[in-house]
């Protein structure tokens, strides 16, 4: 399975997440978003950009706990909250956002 | 599974949980899966101890370059452990010397004890998961 963006093929898995983590740009989370129905705001690419610096760092998509903790570390209290991440990506902050930000589906998550 | 079926009658009990791991880091999957495991199991709020012993000690040394076996190194991903709350974690001592590391050379903050403290370890623990 594979999404097309600009003639070019992106493998992904049977729930839409990409396969190759390097192969994300941002117009691949547009597009992604896009299937998922998710209007992307500067909120939006926050959360994303965060989850792609975690990554980065740690070799993993988080757990949505571990997730809302770290971004209430980083970006504040007002946004650490599952609250305000839900609003953002209605069908979980981990699941949802990690798609978008083109990491696998995070560890431990059914 | 007895381990899990004790977990499921005993609901809302905080268990001791010793997750030991014994092998080097690449070669097998053991070292990966327990990482795996002990990242999954974090979601349970358990009272989660990790252990290296033997050969598990080389799967914190920092400087491991996996470009030669073309394999992800996971190193950088035991330094999330401390976001899952899961902060006490030990390496045996004589298993530590044996093979010329210092615990200057751990990615992550860890206990340093002796062989017979680890045993104490082992026994005081409710589940044990070798890998």
């Amino acid at each position: 399975m594979a999404y097309e963006l600009n003639g070019k093929k992106i493998e992904h898995d049977e729930e839409g997440y990409i396969a190759d983590v390097n192969g994300w740009t941002e117009d691949v989370a547009k597009m992604i978003a896009d299937v998922e129905g998710i209007d992307m705001t500067s909120e939006h690419w926050e959360v994303i950009h965060f989850l792609r610096e975690y990554y980065n760092e740690y070799q993993i998509a988080p757990a949505v706990r571990v997730l809302t903790k770290a971004v209430a570390k980083k970006l504040g209290p007002e946004k650490g909250n599952n609250k305000y991440l839900y609003e953002l990506f209605p069908y979980g902050p981990g699941k949802q956002a990690c798609k978008i930000a083109g990491l696998p589906k995070p560890t431990g998550c059914v | 599974m007895p381990e899990i079926e004790a977990l499921e009658n005993t609901s809302g009990v905080i268990k001791k949980f010793l997750y030991l791991n014994s092998k080097a880091p690449y070669g097998t999957v053991y070292a990966l899966e327990v990482l795996e495991m002990i990242l999954i199991s974090a979601a349970f709020e358990q009272d989660v101890h990790v252990a290296f012993v033997d050969d598990g000690v080389y799967q914190i040394k920092k400087g491991q370059d996996t470009k030669g076996i073309e394999m992800k190194s996971f190193l950088p991903t035991y330094r999330a452990l401390e976001g899952y709350d899961i902060e006490k974690l030990y390496v045996e001592k004589e298993s530590m010397e044996e093979r010329g590391l210092t615990v200057e050379d751990f990615i992550v903050p860890v206990t340093v004890v002796n062989r017979l403290t680890m045993s104490d370890l082992i026994h005081s623990m409710d589940v044990v998961l070798g890998g």
